[in-house]
């Protein structure tokens, strides 16, 4: 039964891994581009939060819907200064730009709030530490519980967007045709502005996740970028459901592999990554049939 | 009234130019054929007008306002609507959303997603279906579809025939005479000499990049015509 | 019209960098160890650049995972000493054992485009980062020394060593050159241009870049050999960070991508910075990621590639140019 309520954990932690790569997902859908220093906004993001809390002593969850709308900004700001150009010069261009701004965020926080780790738990109330044991030894966490329901809600509401409003539908024209959607009037470097806003806001709600779940310091970033980019490959990328289920995948995997070993548990998780990208991308298939 | 006034245009890909110093007047109300060869420049002309393409010199007037420096969203607003070669749906888009999509920076006008589903009635029971899963004709119905909801004054079309059976080119351009009768100004590219001398008031001809004949289509004589178009005979 | 290779500034400076090889092979015998130390260092990051350069400038290939590579060549050195191996043998066969993990690791990373590529091969590198943490023999997360060292003086050591970084970077600059040089560099450079119609006229691209990606698994794991000579102690928290990457990046967008001069220019800027702000810290490295992003969007021919451009100017040939009839020159 451990076995069983690892899984259930991995489900939990997934939707974490989701929500950090829900942005990530966004960007490349509608852009095409990975941004590297999608891991470093998110803790920014934490960060944010975190002088919130400590200035205006108020609840962390009133500190994030204070922080939400700088993020936005900070978004908006982001992809018509530096993401806009990179665009234009190649698809090399905007990963090297992106992770220039990785190291350049990291380093700034360090300078802001030294290396030592913080954590948001303590400001979260109650929500952290309470949870249910349930029969057969499944323990449910509030927290676990809140973080997978936010999830599902916020890929349930992106899906509704896309699929039912116009601004949804001009992203996903400007997504699958840019300059055909230019002709019909849509102005693209604006859906392109706001898909980066939103995609800063989902991945400051990660990064406020993972600062009320665990701790997190200036260089979490990396790591965060890391599990959200194998969330989305996992998931096939360029699809919203897709990526929520590979974060879970990608939770469930590592619950399980520090089952094996405490080590292990990342490392189960970038196995699965690579295992999905050998059999999507990397001749798996072929292998396979030359092997029948 | 001049509607549409090309100054002096110049479009170059890299090194390889494409349109050379070309000037075109189009008056409001009329329809104008852009005949020529493949290669001929026809396709960028309309792009540059439209503001997909960004020309190299010259200047676009719209109305008497200069559009050059104008990206192509803000020109949908102004009027100017293109159907683009090939068409350009978006494909997982259901036809109504291609429609309803293309509705953001309309102007005032008898478009809607009403008035085109009577255009085109073989829309009508594929309203909800994804624009990647309708034939070509009923494509070409919402590209055209697509450009009318947002009340162009002037209706760019790139070879709409193009790719089609002649049967549902007829349908097209059955539909086309309504909407160019209706006072619509038009700037058509056609490969069907035939057919562009039939639906247009005037004719220009591009030959690599440059003007080599433009007059009414009325009384043109065809022998003429196909000379400009080769380059066999180049009027003075 | 004729096509040249060479020209009169290009011979000079080709015979000009024999005789800087030469000369800087007389530095041990000159300079004081902690000055030779430090232009050991300057060999692996002008190791290290090129290598990067050879990936991302000729074959397109963006990866922040070649930490990998410089971890197989110091872990493994260390693997091989423990075996009871010479040290320098061990680091010949380190060398050895990166070049031939690359080659299996290429079977799928080769299949990966852009971004899938640059976190893939990250993610590789986390993995043998995780593997070696594993490993109590290895020194697990605490790191280890390569201890066997301590049987050389250190003067002779770190002369020793420096001559192993000069052989490693000649070797793998030559090599290079030749490569861009030979018919193979020619379809490198298709490559680079549009790879797609370089495919469409039967260029077979997996294969020349699988000669890079080894190329460059070959040079890091030799820069990682270099950095455990060079250190004596390594940690896989250190050896195997991204900062490498970083370092790699910086290097050859400001030198110049896809020249290759370039990434030397760069390898000696950086040392420079490195060698002025000792301390380090976190305002040197804003400095880094902000120089190196400005390039990309700004100046994506580095400095080296503006200098070639203006000027015309090419002191290592690996292209071709067109002469004129009048003597005017082109680069081709």
């Amino acid at each position: 039964m451990t076995l069983l309520n690892a899984a259930l954990q991995g489900v939990f932690l997934g939707a974490f891994y989701a929500v950090l790569a829900c942005g990530l997902s966004i960007m490349f859908g509608v852009m095409r581009i990975i941004n590297l220093a999608h891991g470093d906004i998110a803790v920014l993001g934490a960060y944010v939060v975190f002088v919130i809390v400590e200035h205006a002593g108020v609840s962390a969850f009133i500190a994030f819907a204070a922080a939400l709308p700088v993020m936005v900004v900070l978004g908006y700001v982001l992809q018509i200064t530096l993401l806009e150009r990179s665009l234009k010069a190649g698809i090399l261009t905007p990963l090297l730009a992106t992770f220039g701004l990785s190291i350049v965020i990291q380093n700034l926080l360090q300078l802001a709030f030294s290396p030592d780790v913080q954590s948001l738990g303590g400001s979260a109330g109650a929500l952290t530490t309470s949870s249910w044991q349930l029969a057969g030894g499944l323990s449910v966490s509030a927290l676990g519980l809140v973080v997978l329901v936010v999830a599902v809600l916020v890929f349930g509401a992106l899906q509704l967007f896309l699929a039912r409003t116009r601004i949804g539908w001009m992203m996903r024209a400007t997504a699958e045709d840019a300059d055909a959607a230019e002709l019909v009037g849509i102005n693209s470097r604006s859906v392109y502005a706001w898909a980066t806003a939103m995609a800063v806001a989902i991945a400051a709600l990660g990064g406020f996740f993972l600062a009320i779940r665990s701790v997190f310091d200036p260089v979490s970033g990396p790591t965060q970028l890391i599990f959200a980019f194998e969330a989305v490959v996992i998931g096939g990328m360029g699809s919203l459901w897709g990526t929520l289920l590979g974060g879970i995948a990608l939770g469930v995997a590592q619950t399980l592999g520090a089952q094996v070993h405490p080590q292990f548990a990342v490392m189960a998780g970038h196995l699965l990554f690579l295992i999905v990208l050998i059999v999507r991308f990397g001749g798996g298939r072929a292998v396979l049939r030359a092997a029948r | 009234m001049t509607l549409l006034n090309v100054e002096a245009l110049d479009c170059r890909y890299g090194l390889l130019q494409a349109v050379r110093s070309v000037s075109l007047r189009v008056e409001a109300g009329e329809t104008v054929a852009l005949i020529g060869a493949n290669g001929a420049g026809k396709t960028t002309l309309l792009r540059a007008v439209a503001g997909a393409h960004r020309p190299h010199s010259g200047r676009v007037v719209f109305d008497g306002v200069d559009i050059t420096r104008l990206p192509a969203h803000r020109r949908v607003a102004l009027g100017i609507a293109l159907v683009p070669e090939g068409r350009r749906l978006f494909p997982s888009l259901t036809v109504e959303e291609n429609l309803r999509v293309a509705a953001s920076r309309r102007r005032r006008g008898p478009w809607n997603v009403q008035s085109v589903l009577e255009v085109f009635p073989m829309l009508q029971q594929r309203r909800r279906r994804p624009a990647a899963s309708l034939s070509g004709g009923e494509q070409q119905a919402v590209a055209i579809g697509r450009a009318l909801m947002s009340n162009p004054r002037l209706l760019l079309l790139d070879e709409v025939s193009l790719g089609l059976a002649p049967i549902v080119v007829d349908a097209v351009y059955r539909s086309l005479a309504g909407i160019i009768s209706e006072g619509s100004t038009v700037l058509l590219v056609e490969q069907d000499l035939t057919r562009a001398l039939r639906v247009a008031g005037r004719v220009v001809c591009l030959l690599e990049g440059r003007v080599v004949l433009e007059e009414a289509a009325g009384g043109l004589d065809r022998d003429r015509v196909v000379n400009a178009y080769f380059g066999l005979r180049r009027p003075a | 019209m004729k096509v040249a290779r060479w020209t009169r500034t290009s011979k000079l400076f080709t015979g000009g960098t024999a005789g800087v090889a030469v000369a800087l092979a007389c530095i041990p015998l000159v300079f004081e160890s902690d000055v030779v130390q430090k232009l050991t260092t300057l060999l692996i990051l002008v190791l290290l650049a090129a290598m990067w350069n050879a990936l991302a400038g000729y074959g397109g290939l963006l990866s922040v995972g070649q930490q990998a590579f410089i971890g197989i060549g110091a872990y493994g050195t260390v693997f091989f000493a423990d075996q009871g191996v010479t040290p320098y043998v061990a680091m010949i066969l380190a060398t050895l054992l990166a070049g031939a993990i690359s080659l299996p690791i290429s079977l799928f990373a080769l299949r990966l485009r852009a971004a899938q590529f640059a976190i893939g091969m990250w993610v590789i590198a986390e993995v043998m980062s995780i593997i070696v943490r594993l490993d109590q023999n290895l020194g697990a997360g605490t790191g280890i020394s390569l201890i066997q060292m301590n049987q050389y003086e250190p003067n002779f050591r770190q002369a020793y060593t420096f001559w192993l970084a000069l052989a490693f970077t000649a070797i793998f600059l030559v090599a290079l050159f030749l490569l861009l040089r030979s018919p193979l560099g020619t379809s490198l450079q298709a490559i680079r241009d549009d790879e797609d119609a370089a495919r469409s006229l039967g260029v077979r691209v997996a294969a020349r870049k699988r000669l890079l990606f080894v190329l460059a698994g070959f040079g890091c794991g030799a820069a990682g050999v270099l950095i455990v000579a060079n250190t004596l102690f390594i940690e896989p928290g250190s050896v195997f960070s991204v900062q490498w990457s970083a370092y790699m990046i910086f290097m050859v967008l400001v030198g110049g991508l896809g020249t290759f001069e370039g990434p030397i220019i760069g390898a000696i800027l950086l040392f420079a910075i490195q060698t002025t702000f000792t301390q380090g810290g976190p305002w040197y490295l804003v400095g880094l990621g902000a120089t190196a992003a400005l390039f990309a969007l700004a100046l994506p021919r580095g400095l080296w590639g503006t200098v070639e451009e203006r000027l015309g100017l090419r002191l290592l040939p690996v292209g071709y140019r067109v002469v004129g009839a009048k003597g005017e020159e082109r680069a081709a």
